[in-house]
């Protein structure tokens, strides 16, 4: 069917917001902020073109430096327990439970809260002379230490706990959906074959999810590089700069110290490390034709 | 997910092993469950009985003054109005968020899906690569642009700012949609006549009900949850619930008030446990909706 002047004049008016945020935000917004990184601007932008000056001043921040070394601690272990845990709570309701819908609350509602709510809460929790340290001390464990909140070097093991136990509902959603995807004929022909449950789930049920790992994987990877109100309320950054991250990073340059130019290179290396994880994934979809 | 399951995946026996899986799913739930109780708690006990740290113990005698105060006197700085006012500031925020940036993101995926356009794929496959990117590359030139623009901090710029985060997720929800409708309800209206906005309002929203509800649920819970761009974009008069509560938490001099802090902590968390404990697999389809983009 061919457009009508007026309705090819209404399909545009409809795709203007799109085009807009699309050339004004992502395409301006982003070239901007890169441009700023090659600047030394400080409080207010200026186009003093510096190089890559401010990439060698970030390399050499130990802030930065720190940051980038705690979200690969928190990323790598945030990933890999939430995937883990979230699966075998998907494994453990697939098994016929009773009371599935009541347990698959329970498991998920820490997703409906916001990292506010999830980092204070676990602040609480964790806080060694009234939490969960003083409890097991209470109950006769007189030597029981739980004070990583307050230790420079296992802060950032506490944003892990708290992430995982807000994500890891998110994870068991998505794999109980690919569970559930599971051809019954797969479960009766092992049965036949004598397979114990367990070698079935290893051998051929997790093979057989490698979507659901790779969306639950993803999903939970840019919610790692996002990292940063879990970050503020839980531990503002510290004990001193112990658990800073890179989205802080960024923010408290911008907004307190007054640094743009390092600021917006910390941004710039965001954007390249999310491009290079995203883009592979993005072409292994388009290639499965999953985008449509 | 009612159909008939082979016998030996019923298995209703209480085996050993069902022990074990029972006991299992026990104790996850309890670390799942263990921060909402201890919030509950805590913010029911007076102050006193917090500092002998019995921590999992239910309150001697449960008292709601922590909640009235965390609601009317808490301190956020240095007004002292507790966190109604972060409320009610999250909820001008949130109604005409999720109402624009649904409207918004409903009309382009109509037109992105139904309608032949030109680049029309390119237009979608960036928004999606965007919707990845870090919120820390776009802040500072935004926060410039609508000083530039004379809007600076205000209700208007952070629900402007709220439509375009959400611009790429809500496209991408409705493009698939109405991309899933039968094609010859779109030709049929074509052929009476129906010009675009028509077919929109009167017979594709109608039909997208069950998407709007997803929609409604993912940006009600992904607005109110949000810290960083209502700390940045709405300015000192407007700053969300979730920027107050932080606040009262963090920034309090002298000795925390944990029960205040629980229970504020739990008014900022009830607009979205409601949102998921009312909407049930509603929710889960949301997430599932939007991790399609991932």
């Amino acid at each position: 069917m061919r457009l009508s002047l007026n309705s090819r004049l209404s399909v545009i008016s409809a795709l203007l917001p799109a085009l807009l945020v699309m050339l004004v935000v992502y395409v301006g917004a982003t070239s901007w902020t890169v441009w700023m990184s090659l600047t030394n601007s400080r409080m207010l932008p200026n186009n003093n073109f510096v190089g890559l000056r401010q990439y060698e001043m970030l390399l050499g921040n130990d802030r930065w430096i720190t940051s980038v070394h705690n979200i690969i601690i928190y990323g790598v272990l945030f990933v890999s327990l939430a995937l883990l845990i979230g699966f075998l709570l998907a494994v453990a309701i697939d098994q016929r439970v009773r009371a599935e819908d009541t347990i698959r609350s329970i498991y998920l509602y820490p997703y409906s809260m916001s990292f506010v709510v999830t980092g204070l809460v676990w602040q609480w929790l964790l806080n060694p002379t009234l939490g969960i340290q003083h409890v097991l001390r209470s109950w006769g464990f007189e030597g029981a230490t739980f004070d990583w909140i307050v230790r420079p070097e296992t802060a950032i093991y506490c944003l892990v706990i708290a992430g995982v136990w807000q994500a890891s509902g998110l994870v068991m959603a998505i794999m109980l959906a690919g569970l559930r995807g599971v051809d019954d004929e797969i479960w009766k022909a092992a049965r036949v074959d004598g397979l114990p449950k367990w070698r079935v789930y290893v051998s051929i049920i997790i093979p057989m999810m490698g979507a659901s790992f790779a969306t639950a994987a993803v999903l939970l990877s840019t919610g790692v590089v996002r990292l940063y109100d879990l970050s503020v309320a839980m531990t503002n950054g510290g004990p001193g700069i112990a658990s800073e991250v890179p989205a802080k990073f960024v923010m408290d340059h911008l907004f307190e110290r007054a640094n743009i130019g390092l600021a917006t290179a910390a941004a710039t290396t965001m954007l390249i490390t999310v491009i290079a994880v995203v883009a592979p994934y993005l072409y292994w979809r388009a290639r499965k034709g999953e985008m449509r | 997910m009612a159909q008939p399951l082979p016998a030996a995946r019923r298995g209703k026996r209480m085996t050993p092993a069902r022990w074990g899986l029972y006991a299992f799913i026990f104790i996850t739930a309890l670390y799942f469950l263990l921060p909402l109780y201890v919030m509950v708690v805590t913010s029911l006990k007076p102050m006193a009985e917090i500092r002998q740290g019995n921590l999992l113990a239910l309150p001697a005698a449960p008292s709601i003054d922590a909640w009235v105060k965390a609601w009317t006197s808490a301190c956020t700085g240095l007004t002292c109005q507790g966190i109604k006012i972060g409320f009610l500031n999250s909820l001008r925020i949130l109604v005409p968020s999720v109402v624009i940036s649904i409207l918004v993101g409903s009309l382009t995926g109509y037109a992105l899906s139904l309608w032949r356009v030109r680049g029309a794929n390119i237009l979608f496959g960036a928004m999606m690569v965007v919707a990845f990117i870090p919120y820390q590359v776009f802040i500072y030139p935004l926060v410039r642009l609508f000083s530039f623009a004379g809007l600076g901090q205000s209700l208007l710029t952070i629900v402007i700012i709220h439509t375009i985060f959400g611009f790429p997720t809500m496209t991408l929800l409705f493009r698939n949609y109405f991309a899933s409708l039968p094609v010859e309800l779109f030709k049929a209206a074509r052929v009476d006549g129906a010009g675009f906005y028509q077919i929109y309002a009167q017979i594709m929203m109608p039909m997208a009900t069950p998407m709007i509800v997803v929609a409604v649920i993912l940006q009600t819970t992904g607005i109110w949850n949000d810290f960083i761009l209502g700390l940045v974009f709405a300015g000192r008069d407007n700053l969300p619930m979730t920027v107050q509560l932080n606040n009262i938490v963090n920034s309090t001099q002298g000795e925390r008030a944990y029960n205040v802090d629980m229970a504020a902590t739990l008014l900022t968390a009830l607009l979205p446990l409601a949102v998921y404990f009312g909407s049930g697999r509603w929710f889960v389809r949301g997430i599932a909706a939007g991790a399609v983009k991932g």
